[in-house]
C-alpha cells in the first residue's frame, strides 16, 4: 500500500453521555465512508468527553467486541480502519486515558496516556493511572504509534515511537485553548504546530494531529487538526473552532524520497543513547523518577 | 524578550470564541435566550453586542434598569447599544424597590447604598430571566474580578460570563473592534451610583496601569519585587496585591465544613456541563 487516504474528525462531545458521543462517532463514520477515507482518527476521550472528574468510573468501556460501545465500533471498523478515544478500566479497577486502533473488527492497539498533566488548569493525575509503555504497531498501512496529548509534549514518547518503527504517528488531543495574544494564533495551537511539523521534520515521518472542538464550561478546545509528511510539509489542517472532516490523501512512498535524502533514521545511534542514558538515570536520585 | 504590557489582543479570534462560548453554552442547557443588564457602560454594552451576534438579537433582553440618581446619559447610551444591536429592551426603575431599604442607611453610607442597588438589578434580572426561560449573561472583566471591584450577589452575579478574562483595557480593543457607539467608548467607566463617580477616581488608579500590573502579577506570575524592577511603585504594587487576596471571597462560591467522605466543593467534582 503506499497511498492512505487518512481523515481527522474535529469533534465535539457531550460530557460523561457515551451513547450519544457513540452515535456522533457513527455520523463521522459514515461522512469519511462516503469520501473513500481508510483510516479516521478521533480526538482524545472522544467517546466520553474530556474534563470528566468524578463522571470517571461510569464512563469506561472495555474495547472487546461484547462491550456495548465498542462493539457498534469494532462492526464500522469493518469498513475502514479507527482511532477512537476512551476511558480504558483493567480488571483492577485502574483507569486509563486511552486510544484504541481498530480494524476488520479487531483491536489491534490500546494505548494508555503515559503522560497526565496535573498543572495549570489539568487535573489529570488525580482521576486516571498513568499509562506505562510506548510501543509502535503493525497496520494495513504500514508501522503506526499513537499518543495522547500531554504524551507528545514530550519529546521522548515520538522518539521511543521512532525507533519502534513507526512511519505514521497518529496524535490525539483535547487540548484546551489558552494564551490569546494580538498574534493570529492562540499560543497553545501555535505551541502544538510547531513542535508537529518539528517531529515530522525530525523523525522524517508521517505525523497528523487531531483535537476537540466545542466547550465544556468555559474551557474551548480549538481543533485545527494537522498532518505534515516526511518533509515537514503541511498537508492538511482543519479550520480553528469548528466541526470538520479533514481529508488528506498520504503518499506513503514519500518516506522513501526523504529518507534517501536525508537519512536521520540511518544514522541514528540508538546504543550511545542508551549508554548516556544509563549514566545520566544512573547519577540521579531517582526520587523524581516515575517509573 | 520582556512581557509585551500593551496587552493587544486578536480581536477577531477573540469575537469568535466568546460568541461560540455564548451559542454553546447556553444552547447546550437546552435554553436559547438571554438576559443582560445594560447599564450604559462598556463592559454590559459589549456583553449584549456578544449575545446579540450569538443568538441573535430576538432572543436576547437588555434591561435598563436605573435608579432615580442615575444619569440620565446613562439611559441614552444603554439605548444606542439597544438601537444598534436590535435587542429587545425593558426599563424598570429600581428605586421603588430600593428606596425603603436605603431610607434605614445613617448618612454617607454610600459602599452599602452601591451594594443595595446593585442587589436589587440583580433580584429584577434573575426574575426577568426566569420569566423569559433565559440565562443571565455576565458583564464583568477581568480588572474588577481580581480587584473585588464588584458587589457579590449583585453585578458579580450571572449564569456565564464572557468578559471575566479580558482587562479592562482589553475590553476596550474589543469594543472598538465590534463598533460600539462613540459616546460609550469615550466615556469614563464608572458605576454611576452618584453623580461625577468615576472607577479610576474610586481606585485611585488607571485601568491601563493596573491592567499592566495584574498582567505580570497573574498572567507572567511576576513576584512582588520584580514588578517594582519593572516599574511599577512598590506601594502602588503592595495595595493591589492586598485587594486581589482580600477579594478572593468574591471569586468563591461559600465554603462548606466538612464532615461527610463526600462534600460538595471539595470531592463531589463535576463540571456545570456534565451531561451534556
Amino acid at each position: 500500500m503506499t497511498k492512505l487516504r487518512l481523515g481527522l474528525a474535529q469533534f465535539a462531545t457531550q460530557l460523561g453521555e457515551v451513547r450519544a458521543n457513540l452515535d456522533h462517532h457513527l455520523e463521522f463514520v459514515e461522512k469519511a465512508v462516503q469520501q473513500d477515507v481508510q483510516l479516521l482518527v478521533f480526538p482524545e476521550l472522544s467517546l466520553t468527553g474530556y474534563v470528566l472528574q468524578d463522571l470517571v468510573p461510569s464512563v469506561a468501556s472495555r474495547p472487546e467486541a461484547g462491550d456495548r460501545t465498542f462493539g457498534p465500533l469494532l462492526e464500522a471498523s469493518r469498513r475502514l480502519d479507527l482511532v477512537v478515544g476512551f476511558v480504558d478500566e483493567d480488571n483492577r479497577h485502574r483507569f486509563y486515558i486511552s486510544a484504541a486502533y481498530l480494524s476488520q473488527g479487531q483491536v489491534l492497539h490500546v494505548h494508555h496516556k503515559v503522560y497526565l498533566p496535573t498543572y495549570g488548569l489539568f487535573d489529570e493525575g488525580r482521576f486516571f493511572a498513568w499509562g506505562d509503555s510506548v510501543r509502535a504497531f503493525d497496520t494495513r498501512w504500514g508501522r503506526v504509534g499513537l499518543l495522547i496529548c500531554e504524551d507528545f509534549w514530550h519529546a521522548s514518547p515520538p522518539y521511543l515511537l521512532w525507533l519502534d518503527g513507526a512511519d505514521l504517528m497518529l496524535f490525539a488531543s483535547a487540548s484546551p485553548g489558552r494564551g490569546i495574544t494580538h498574534g493570529e494564533k492562540l499560543e497553545s495551537a501555535w505551541w502544538v504546530e510547531h513542535i508537529n511539523r518539528a517531529y515530522a521534520s525530525l523523525f522524517t515521518t508521517f505525523v497528523a494531529h487531531t483535537n476537540r472542538v466545542g466547550f465544556e464550561d468555559g474551557l474551548h478546545f480549538w481543533g485545527g487538526a494537522t498532518i505534515f509528511d516526511p518533509n515537514g510539509d503541511l498537508l492538511a489542517q482543519g479550520p480553528y473552532q469548528a466541526e470538520a472532516l479533514v481529508v488528506a490523501d498520504l503518499d506513503l512512498a514519500q518516506l522513501q524520497r526523504t529518507r534517501s535524502r536525508l537519512p536521520l533514521l540511518r544514522d541514528e545511534r540508538h546504543a550511545l543513547v542508551r549508554r548516556e542514558i544509563e549514566r545520566i538515570t544512573a547519577g540521579s536520585s531517582g526520587a523524581r523518577d516515575k517509573g | 524578550m520582556p512581557p509585551d504590557l500593551s496587552l493587544n489582543i486578536n480581536t477577531d479570534l477573540t469575537e469568535r470564541i466568546l460568541t461560540h462560548f455564548l451559542r454553546d453554552e447556553i444552547l447546550r442547557t437546552g435554553l436559547r435566550r438571554a438576559v443582560v443588564a445594560l447599564s450604559g457602560g462598556l463592559d454590559s454594552a459589549l456583553a449584549c453586542a456578544l449575545a446579540a451576534a450569538a443568538l441573535g438579537p430576538e432572543n436576547v433582553l437588555a434591561l435598563r434598569l436605573p435608579y432615580a440618581t442615575s444619569s440620565p446619559d446613562s439611559l441614552s447610551d444603554a439605548q444606542l447599544v439597544i438601537d444598534q444591536t436590535g435587542v429587545q429592551s425593558e426599563t424598570f426603575e429600581i428605586t421603588g424597590m430600593a428606596r425603603p431599604l436605603l431610607a434605614t442607611l445613617p448618612a454617607g453610607e454610600a459602599k452599602r447604598a452601591g451594594n443595595i442597588m446593585a442587589r436589587a438589578r440583580m433580584i429584577v434580572l434573575y426574575d426577568r430571566s426566569a420569566a423569559t426561560n433565559a440565562l443571565v449573561v455576565g458583564t464583568g472583566n477581568k480588572t474588577e474580578i481580581l480587584l473585588g471591584y464588584t458587589t457579590l450577589y449583585g453585578d458579580s452575579a450571572s449564569a456565564l460570563n464572557p468578559l471575566g478574562d479580558l482587562y479592562k483595557t482589553q475590553v476596550r480593543q474589543l469594543a472598538r473592534h465590534i463598533g460600539l457607539p462613540a459616546s460609550i467608548l469615550a466615556k469614563p467607566p464608572s458605576a454611576d451610583l452618584w453623580a461625577g463617580q468615576t472607577d479610576e477616581g474610586e481606585l485611585g488608579f488607571t485601568y491601563e496601569r493596573v491592567d499592566q500590573l495584574l498582567y505580570l502579577l497573574v498572567d507572567q506570575r511576576y513576584r512582588p519585587e520584580e514588578c517594582v524592577e519593572a516599574g511599577f511603585e512598590a506601594g502602588f504594587v503592595r495595595i493591589v496585591i492586598d485587594r486581589i487576596r482580600g477579594n478572593q471571597f468574591k471569586r468563591m462560591l461559600p465554603i462548606i465544613a466538612k464532615l461527610s467522605n463526600r462534600t460538595v466543593g471539595y470531592d463531589f467534582l463535576y463540571l456545570r456541563d456534565w451531561g451534556t
